[in-house]
């Protein structure tokens, strides 16, 4: 369990819950890293994340790591409203200090959620941007959700946004879709930061990108970590990625936590069989 | 009080339909009557009757006289007579297993139990134009007629109803009705306006009003290569039904026979995860007339609305709103009306900006923006108009 | 044969049956209890085509008594093709005195403009609207954009309005600007000019803008607040007509016509037909004018 008595919590999940399909009461006690398999052998309900409990601290980077069909992306899409959980509780300490449990509050608070008090990073650009919206109109959108109607002051806070994010200004205009895929996610992450907030999703934001292309967003990332201070979350099949922006490290199994602990650790000690042969791989 | 060419008024709009009349009767030919219409012309008449939500023979004979054969106009004309029509009673459901079946066949079984029924068909004729109805008499009927003399009629029995191919696979479990997950709700769409997801009964009401040309499209699309219907025909029907109404004290009363195309689509495997044996499922198509094609591609949309996919033919919203005739008719041809206004008021944002660009290149200042995509770059909500 | 009795029947009073008429007139009244919600309806077939103004003619003929006197325009003017037909079936329908006297009006319905003489609180006035979803052009499912409304969620809205300005400098939504309603719906003013758009605000009568072919109502009561879309720096404007006089009345300040002559001359004239009549004869009748902001 990534759990701690401390109180300097920021986000605190208490068996959080994903099944697909019509589950029955054996549905989990039959799946998991025990049995390598996801699927109920009696019904075809898969278990993709079951009873996850962990809590993230004020400024602290936690990698989820683990092969596809692992949980892993699933975990932060429940986190960040893209999916409906079956089952859970999350306090987030931005939002009514942590007292209710976010899988309850309505559709419009969600959202309200999702827009001021987190950012999400998603694999594909397509999922995180608009592509019928230039670059700054993807930006403006999450302003203007916040509340800002001054076109002046959304320009400037645009461009510098993807000022920070090494994005060339004067192509703030244009669409997203005659960027590279390194720029489109430079883009995402200026959208996901567009508010400040405290908490950042990021979801196998490299892969698929040239290796040269994914040092330097993975230098963007760790920078503006340092001068945020924002907390995150990384999702990544690649230790390397993991190793380079994380403190602490969950690997995730059949949806299932199978090892936590402070990253280093884990990369030099493994203990679960399953965290060893990933590690072997890397090294 | 005539200030511009377009404000022509009232004499010229008496006048333009006056005029559709002169061409029609310009001619000086026999005039023709209704029941050479509903006789002669029975599919165009089923069609419309379908179409303009109303099962009445004579009234369809006479839109279309009235439309001059626009299938559209004619369907549109006895849709807005049938609204002012008082509903006094609400029949029982049609049983189309009692049918007196003229037609009915099956595509899925080689023999199909009670047989198969060629029926009135066209489908294996050549269709070369046939000259000589060019030059068809009266006579021409009574000899072709006077063939059949050998028939008769008052001592034919009565044909024995039969029973449904789609229940020997129902029986054996191969094949699902409605899922119980489906929303099931009655609802009446001449009543209440349609909100989405639509209930099946309000989908089936209205792909029985739609316009044929329009399922067909869609229907044809979906089997193409736009989804993932693959359907075999379990059993099309055409025949006579009963319409039964309860009266005041409760008592049936059958008030008439329709003439009605049932359609029975088969498509193809699911799998339910709490049930995982296989099954097949289908898609229901009824409409009034004799009207296979609609009855076909209303089974074939039935289906394909209820799988989830992306294709056009999947979505419900594009499927009814689309198909309908008399809305879709109306809509495209309201591009006619004067829109002046809307157009001044987009001619003046289109002058201020060609004077700001222009402004800012005379000035040598970098112009604000380049378009984000300059084939985009149009009237942020032009459909608003 | 046909039997003539089949063919002989008369039609309700206002075309439409009692028991429709009063569902449409509850729908209004929804429509005007929540302003800017679009009230579903059952929207009967009319013997006029979709889109021609079907959803207008339920609303006017539900609302309509003997003592009514009716008006109706479209693009502005009482003698438009399209309006005569309609006049001529209301008059029929109910035996209604018909005028083309802004003023004497007890219902006007319109096509595309607000007549440039202010309303009052003894008229009502009824768009025909082609399309009453305002997020139609940023989503194009009916099943989203309700769910759009409900959470009051408009951002996407907001984004193609700073769009069309980092393409054109300006928002270029020409008819049909949408306008905030109550400080809560967003809404299409079916597609009036601009220049009507603010007297939609805090006015004296009921506005009804009714859909018949996407089966919706939606209203803006009296005294409401409506307030069009603009950003703090990028303000609504509406047309100018700045040094343009009508060539027939000399009149200026108000919507104009422009009217090609065969040698290619272009002239202006007042849009609203009952309005220019009246400044023909030297009377100048009440208006509400917007200033744009300098």
């Amino acid at each position: 369990m990534v759990t701690d008595n401390s109180d300097n919590w920021l986000l605190r999940v208490r068996g959080l819950t994903k099944i697909y399909g019509d589950p029955i009461s054996n549905t989990i006690r039959y799946t998991g890293p025990k049995y390598g398999t996801n699927q109920c052998p009696e019904t075809d309900a898969i278990v993709a994340c079951a009873e996850i409990d962990f809590d993230l601290f004020h400024g602290e980077v936690l990698g989820v790591v683990g092969e596809s069909g692992s949980g892993k992306s699933t975990l932060v899409q429940l986190l960040y409203f893209d999916q409906e959980s079956t089952g859970g509780d999350v306090r987030f300490r931005g939002f009514e200090n942590g007292d209710v449990n976010l899988l309850t509050v309505s559709n419009q608070k969600k959202r309200y959620i999702r827009n001021h008090l987190m950012g999400m990073v998603y694999q594909n650009p397509r999922d995180g941007l608009n592509f019928k919206f230039s670059a700054g109109g993807n930006i403006a959108e999450k302003l203007l959700m916040a509340g800002e109607f001054h076109v002046g002051r959304i320009r400037d806070r645009s461009s510098s946004l993807l000022e920070r994010t090494e994005v060339p200004v004067p192509r703030m205009d244009n669409a997203p879709g005659s960027f590279s895929g390194g720029m489109q996610q430079r883009v995402q992450i200026s959208k996901a930061i567009a508010n400040n907030p405290p908490l950042l999703f990021l979801d196998e934001v490299t892969t698929g990108l040239d290796v040269s292309v994914q040092a330097k967003v993975l230098d963007l990332i760790r920078g503006l970590q340092r001068q945020l201070g924002i907390s995150m979350i990384v999702v990544s099949h690649d230790l390397s990625v993991i190793r380079m922006l994380t403190d602490r490290t969950m690997v995730l199994k059949n949806g299932r936590i199978v090892e936590a602990g402070l990253t280093d650790q884990i990369l030099q000690d493994p203990q679960h069989e399953y965290t060893q042969l990933l590690v072997s791989s890397l090294l | 009080m005539g200030y511009v060419a377009i404000k022509g008024g009232e004499d010229a709009i008496e006048n333009a339909s006056r005029l559709t009349e002169y061409e029609r009767v310009n001619s000086r030919t026999k005039p023709l009557e209704i029941d050479q219409i509903r006789t002669q012309l029975g599919s165009l008449v089923d069609k419309i009757m379908g179409e303009g939500s109303l099962y009445a023979p004579e009234h369809a004979a006479l839109a279309l006289k009235q439309a001059q054969g626009c299938p559209l106009e004619g369907a549109f004309i006895l849709r807005a007579y049938r609204a002012t029509l008082n509903r006094s009673y609400s029949s029982d459901i049609v049983d189309t297993r009692s049918m007196r079946v003229v037609r009915r066949i099956s595509s899925a079984f080689r023999e199909a139990p009670g047989g198969q029924i060629l029926g009135p068909t066209r489908d294996y004729t050549v269709r070369m134009l046939n000259t000589d109805l060019a030059s068809e008499t009266k006579e021409d009927f009574e000899r072709f007629i006077s063939e059949f003399d050998f028939l008769d009629t008052d001592v034919l029995e009565e044909p024995k109803p039969f029973s449904k191919i789609m229940d020997i696979l129902m029986e054996q479990g191969m094949l699902h009705g409605v899922d119980e997950d489906e929303d099931r709700r009655v609802v009446d769409i001449t009543r209440e306006a349609v909100k989405f997801p639509a209930p099946r009964s309000a989908s089936l009401q209205m792909l029985a009003r739609a316009e044929t040309g329009g399922l067909c499209a869609l229907a044809y699309s979906s089997m193409r290569g736009f989804g993932s219907t693959h359907p075999t025909i379990g059993e099309l029907r055409v025949g006579k039904v009963k319409v039964v109404v309860s009266d005041r004290r409760g008592r049936k009363r059958c008030i008439g026979n329709i003439k009605v195309t049932e359609s029975e689509v088969i498509s193809k495997l699911k799998q339910k995860s709490r049930d995982p044996v296989p099954y097949m499922t289908l898609g229901y198509g009824l409409c009034f007339g004799h009207n296979e094609t609609k009855a076909i591609c209303m089974g074939i949309l039935d289906r394909a609305m209820r799988v989830k996919d992306e294709h056009p033919a999947n979505s419900q919203e594009f499927v009814l709103y689309h198909t309908e005739g008399v809305e879709s008719y109306g809509f495209t041809n309201h591009l006619k009306l004067p829109h002046y206004v809307t157009f001044q008021s987009g001619l003046d944002n289109l002058r201020k900006a060609m004077k700001r660009k222009q402004d800012a290149m005379k000035s040598g200042e970098k112009p604000l923006a380049v378009p984000a995509n300059a084939e985009d770059a149009v009237d942020p909500a032009p459909e608003l108009l | 044969m046909i039997e003539t009795e089949k063919f002989s029947r008369s039609y309700n009073y206002g075309f439409i049956d009692e028991s429709t008429k009063k569902e449409i007139r509850r729908k209004i009244l929804k429509a005007v209890a929540v302003p800017g919600y679009q009230v579903p309806y059952s929207s009967p077939e009319m013997p006029i085509s979709r889109g021609w103004g079907t959803g207008g003619l339920h609303a006017s003929l539900s609302l309509i008594g003997p003592d009514d006197v009716f008006k109706i325009i479209d693009q502005g003017s009482d003698a438009s093709v399209n309006a005569c037909n309609l006049r001529n079936f209301v008059r029929r329908m109910t035996d209604c005195r018909t005028t083309f006297d802004t003023a004497e009006a007890t219902i006007i319905q319109t096509r595309h403009r607000i007549t440039e003489e202010v309303l009052t609180d003894k008229q009502i006035i009824v768009f025909q609207v082609p399309q009453p979803e305002v997020l139609r052009s940023v989503e194009r499912y009916e099943f989203k954009t309700r769910q759009m409304h409900a959470e009051a969620d408009y951002a996407k809205m907001w984004v193609s309005l700073y769009e069309s300005y980092v393409k054109f400098g300006a928002i270029m939504q020409g008819a049909g600007y949408p306008v905030k309603v109550n400080k809560r719906y967003i809404m299409t003013p079916s597609p009036i000019p601009r220049w009507d758009v603010p007297n939609l605000s805090h006015s004296d009568t009921l506005h009804v803008f009714a859909a018949g072919r996407e089966k919706r109502i939606h209203c803006v009561p009296p005294h409401t607040l409506v307030e069009p879309l603009e950003f703090e720096d990028i303000k609504f404007m509406v047309e100018s007509f700045d040094g343009i006089q009508c060539s027939v009345t000399g009149g200026t300040d108000a919507f104009m016509d422009e009217i090609y002559e065969s040698d290619g001359d272009r002239k202006h004239t007042i849009n609203d037909s009952n309005f220019m009549d009246k400044v023909r004869v030297g009377i100048r009748p009440r208006q509400r004018l917007f200033k744009n902001p300098a």
